[in-house]
């Protein structure tokens, strides 16, 4: 394994008598996006704030980019791009005034401004008041501050949270362009879909601890090899012949439409094999994984909006 | 040098965004000085030459007005950064935390000069022979008032809990103390518990410093207020550091 870029271990955070974190550990390597998962008040804002060196952890140690994230706060700044959850700008900032003051705080300033704003479809904008913004563009605006000194390593906390799917879409698209710059990426969401669609690996946070670690996937298989295959057919008796497959058969819609819930990788694979031998006449078939929301439901006995 | 590249660029920002609103200029700049002509013209601050009564008082009220104006400003603006996250995106740059709030301190100060101006510019048109002739004195007496009435304002603005009650809270402080600065009512004729009171403030030595110096321009006798001045200023700035709440 290659040396970390973020290492935490034991990592506590309370508010007066709130627990805000209980216990998170968690690795991060270089050139991945890790994705910090779970519902509101988790616990994601504070680890990360934490890691910025914004707040104070209570217990733990944390180190990023080999600094202590208090002792070395100025030079740890100077390395890393963060994006707040529902930040804002001055109302009548102009973007190319923000981009110009970000760029004019960093020694090195690597990017050149205006070719970020066209790389992230904001030139159009330059001129504009941040208040006249779409919330879109502002929270391009905001990745373009936090990418205005070419740092190694990126903060994006609930970065889509609000925007339409269309918006979100877009910066998908440039959190992976930023990923396949070669930065590493550390981003919160609550959005299961996005976490699955981004993120390398991912830690499932609730209640200040951390349940999981892994890629989507690994998560999935582990927790969830649940596999279902929902076919429609006018073939008569089926429900019988079906009982001989390792699988919980439910019909539906006047006898025409059967559900398999079966278990493993290779269900999908017999039930396809089976319709073959047997000659079925098939008119519809879909197959069901489960996903990221799935494991998290398994792990929390809850759904995350809940 | 970095840092010092960022107060200017952060200043000079905040001021074109302090510019684009209208009528918050108007209610920083212009207010105390329409207030200065239309208390001109009913006291007749005119009638006398600048060193006499009414004609003190007002441009006195005036600027002191200006000061206050530009500490409501500040303590508004502190609390909708705060509220919007603006200061804890700011802060999450290299700029260091003075440097966040010098660039506030300077746009109010600039802007303090610039309704100073405005003030003399109106007094010689409406009130000719009504301005002091001691203007240097008396612009840097506003200048040193209105910061340390501005220190104060960043502790205010800690114990705003939301930029809703910047308004009504900053107002709150700064009209009673206003009110017993000794501008409408002699020190003297205060009962001993409210003198004292009015002593510990910045206003009460901010007018009695600014009215020395519109009279005579001379800050020899004032060092007492001066100091107080300078005082309140370093026990505020103290104090703030350990109260100012940045989110």
């Amino acid at each position: 394994m290659p040396t970390p870029v973020i290492s935490v271990s034991n990592l506590g955070k309370r508010y007066g008598s709130t627990v805000a974190v209980e216990d998170v550990s968690l690795e991060v390597y270089a050139g991945e996006i890790f994705g910090l998962i779970g519902p509101n008040g988790a616990g994601k804002t504070t680890t990360m704030e934490c890691l910025q060196g914004h707040r104070k952890a209570d217990k733990g140690t944390i180190s990023v980019l080999g600094l202590h994230p208090q002792r070395d706060a100025q030079a740890l700044r100077r390395r890393i791009g963060v994006q707040h959850q529902e930040a804002h700008l001055q109302k009548r900032i102009k973007v190319w005034e923000a981009v110009d003051l970000w760029s004019s705080l960093y020694a090195t300033s690597a990017v050149d401004g205006d070719a970020l704003l066209t790389r992230l479809g904001l030139q159009e904008k330059r001129n504009a008041w941040f208040m006249t913004l779409s919330g879109g563009q502002k929270q391009r605006l905001f990745i373009a501050l936090a990418l205005i000194h070419d740092p190694e390593l990126v903060f994006l906390d609930e970065l889509t949270t609000g925007l339409d799917p269309q918006a979100r879409r877009t910066i998908w698209e440039l959190i992976t362009d930023i990923h396949d710059r070669g930065k590493t990426v550390f981003l919160t969401t609550h959005l299961m879909e996005e976490a699955e669609r981004l993120c390398d690996r991912v830690a499932i946070i609730e209640h200040g601890k951390v349940l999981e670690i892994g890629t989507p996937a690994d998560l999935v298989d582990t927790h969830c090899p649940e596999r279902r295959v929902v076919f429609t057919s006018d073939d008569t008796g089926l429900a019988g012949r079906l009982g001989r497959l390792p699988a919980r058969v439910s019909v539906s819609g006047e006898g025409v439409t059967y559900t398999l819930d079966g278990a493993g990788d290779s269900f999908v694979t017999e039930v396809i094999y089976f319709i073959a031998r047997e000659a079925i006449r098939v008119s519809g078939f879909r197959t069901e994984m489960p996903t990221l929301e799935d494991v998290f439901l398994k792990l929390t006995g809850h759904g995350i909006r809940e | 040098m970095p840092m010092l590249n960022g107060l200017w660029k952060l200043t000079w920002i905040e001021t074109k965004v302090f510019l684009r609103e209208p009528m918050g200029v108007f209610g920083t700049i212009g207010i105390p000085v329409v207030l200065f002509i239309v208390l001109g013209r009913v006291l007749g601050a005119g009638s006398s030459n600048a060193a006499d009564g009414a004609s003190v008082q007002v441009p006195i009220l005036a600027a002191l007005m200006i000061a206050i104006s530009a500490v409501l400003s500040l303590v508004a603006i502190i609390s909708i950064y705060r509220e919007g996250g603006i200061l804890k995106r700011l802060r999450a740059t290299p700029l260091t935390p003075v440097t966040i709030l010098s660039a506030q301190v300077i746009v109010k100060l600039g802007f303090t000069a610039i309704s100073l101006v405005l003030l003399v510019l109106a007094g010689r048109q409406f009130f000719p022979g009504a301005i002091t002739p001691h203007l240097a004195s008396f612009s840097a007496a506003l200048l040193l008032s209105t910061l340390s009435i501005l220190s104060l304002g960043f502790v205010i603005a800690s114990l705003v809990p939301t930029a809703r009650f910047a308004q009504p809270i900053g107002a709150g402080f700064m009209y009673p103390m206003l009110a017993v600065s000794g501008l409408f009512f002699p020190l003297e004729g205060m009962s001993p518990v409210l003198k004292g009171f009015a002593l510990l403030l910045p206003t009460t030595h901010a007018v009695a410093l600014l009215e020395a110096t519109w009279r005579f321009g001379d800050w020899a006798g004032q060092w007492i207020h001066v100091a107080a001045l300078l005082l309140a200023f370093g026990v505020c700035t103290a104090i703030s550091t350990k109260v100012f709440r940045w989110e």
